[in-house]
């Protein structure tokens, strides 16, 4: 006689109480032990490859830099990659320097983010302050160079929107200074830390030959021993005449993966410094008129990995087929590789150690069919109403008083 | 391997593909039809190797097509091998996501947008598409409107 035995299946989402984005992990536990993992995604659809095929060429930066606010800057660079090798144009020698110093900023800012939110994951949040903070005087320099602190919106086909100006040299080299021994100093207070090493090392292994059957990329695939950074083999912008490194871990683990951001945190300092003072005169941008049939691949190495775009153009003004990877679509699915296995309480930063970002995996999907809005503001605000009501006469949820107040 | 030895390589396929186009120096696209992809594709990943970067899928000029990009790091190369679907009634293509599972999930996209259906597929469920979406209805072919 066959037995079935039930196992406990643990929901983490489709809220996620830690990473606060959209994404439902469903654990098979086995005692503590996970032996089995299935992630949902798609909470967060807003359709942008559907909607960039209705805009205009020099429009679509815009969107694309809206398909996340940390990675602004890569996207918009990977789409323009695409669409100047369609249209065999290069931009001029300064314009490839500033979109170098704004993604590497962007490097630092993300980079230096997840640092501080895997310290709070696992409780350190001594790590968590000092990373954000640190990271601030960065979000201030972007704001200084393209007017926004994220959705830089500073790309476009053909150059750069902004310039940056003389008189911000000096505060740039400044604020990298000081940059460079806050992150010595966190990066020492990390590795030199047994309990971190003991808690991470060892952790969430991602194997090099599952590295590469799962296409991760980013840090997540050079934690794994994977020697792959689109700025060095397929280089764009300025990265070919800046002196940098590529920082490579064979271990595969957490730990590995923490070391992998904090040194190429150190490396984007070098790059920005570097960048600066050889920032070459001359325009920001060439006039591109017509893009003309063809197919162009772009791609850039985003914070967390290598971005993706193919454009196709039928020689219209916009594009008849726009695909964007961003690099947790394919980081997310290799948890199935590294977490099954591991004690429940490892999976939390096993699966923070990838840096996911849903925003960038979830892009694709639907606008309504006849192009109108399912739910407007008031709507929706109706729904969330109701919805409160009817939790509320269900479990008997207090209401909030709420009393008039004098003023003046 | 240089440039000419990754091209040689890449004409060990040759008998499994209809053209094949350099529009810019490292930018390589193999054309072939769809029945051919499997082999194809089983080639590029294991025997050249290349990194597989994902696959787009589109409703092009009367048939569908599948682009599956690859990278060839050492030399900065993408080489996207495009696959022709003729049958628009009943498209379908075998999966590569047995040998490749970093593919499980952009071909159950493009199952989903496109409804191509990929045989031996290990888990083709939706991934994208809300539950409520209607069976039948795929957001990316032409007909549905933008």
């Amino acid at each position: 006689m066959k037995k079935t035995v039930k196992k406990p299946v643990l929901a983490v989402g489709p809220f996620h109480p830690l990473q606060e984005e959209m994404e439902f992990f469903q654990l098979t536990l086995d005692g503590e032990i996970v032996t089995d993992i299935d992630v949902r995604i798609s909470y967060n659809h807003r359709g942008i490859e559907k909607i960039s095929e209705t805009l205009q060429f020099d429009q679509v930066p815009f969107l694309v830099s809206r398909i996340c606010g940390i990675c602004s800057a890569s996207h918009p660079l990977a789409y323009v990659n695409a669409v100047e090798e369609i249209a065999g144009v290069k931009a001029p020698e300064r314009a490839q320097y500033v979109r170098t110093i704004i993604a590497e900023l962007e490097r630092i800012h993300s980079h230096v983010l997840w640092v501080g939110l895997a310290g709070h994951f696992i409780g350190y949040d001594t790590v968590f302050m000092w990373a954000w903070k640190y990271r601030e005087p960065v979000l201030d320099l972007l704001e200084a160079i393209t007017g926004n602190r994220n959705n830089y919106g500073n790309v476009k086909v053909g150059g750069c929107r902004e310039d940056i100006p003389d008189e911000l040299k000096p505060r740039i080299l400044k604020d990298m200074d000081t940059l460079e021994k806050k992150i010595e100093m966190l990066t020492k207070a990390v590795l030199d830390d047994p309990v971190l090493h003991a808690r991470l090392k060892g952790v969430g292994i991602l194997s090099n030959a599952d590295a590469i059957r799962y296409a991760v990329t980013g840090p997540t695939a050079r934690g794994s021993g994977v020697d792959i950074d689109v700025r060095r083999d397929d280089p764009y912008a300025a990265y070919a005449e800046l002196d940098w490194k590529v920082i490579v871990q064979p271990e595969g683990d957490v730990f590995a993966k923490a070391v992998v951001r904090l040194l190429e945190t150190l490396e984007s300092v070098k790059i920005v410094r570097q960048a600066v003072r050889k920032l070459p005169d001359g325009p920001i941008a060439v006039e591109v008129r017509e893009i003309p049939p063809g197919q162009g691949c772009g791609h850039g190495e985003a914070p967390r990995g290598e971005t993706f775009h193919y454009v196709r153009s039928d020689g219209g003004n916009r594009p008849v087929r726009h695909k964007i990877r961003a690099p947790s679509y394919v980081n997310v699915p290799s948890f199935r590789a590294s977490c099954i296995g591991q004690h429940v309480a490892d999976v939390t930063i096993t699966l923070a150690a990838v840096d996911p970002c849903y925003s960038c995996t979830e892009r694709v999907a639907v606008v309504d069919q006849n192009n109108k809005f399912v739910h407007d503001y008031d709507s929706l605000l109706k729904l969330s109403r109701e919805k409160t009501a009817k939790l509320r006469k269900e479990f008997g949820l207090p209401g909030i008083k709420m009393e008039d107040l004098e003023i003046g | 391997m240089n440039q000419q030895e990754l091209k040689d390589k890449l004409s060990q396929i040759e008998d499994k593909l209809i053209a094949v186009e350099q529009p810019t120096e490292n930018r390589i696209y193999l054309l072939c039809e769809s029945e051919n992809a499997y082999a194809a594709n089983k080639f590029l990943f294991e025997e050249v190797p290349l990194r597989f970067i994902i696959a787009t899928g589109i409703d092009g000029d009367g048939c569908f097509e599948i682009l599956y990009h690859y990278a060839y790091d050492q030399l900065g190369f993408v080489v996207t091998l495009r696959a022709f679907i003729r049958d628009r009634e009943n498209p379908a293509v075998e999966s590569i996501a047995p040998f490749l599972p970093g593919a499980e999930w952009i071909e159950r996209e493009i199952h989903d947008i496109l409804g191509i259906d990929f045989r031996n597929h290990p888990n083709l469920k939706r991934l994208i598409l809300a539950d409520d979406w209607p069976e039948g209805v795929y957001p990316l072919r032409k007909e549905v409107k933008k």
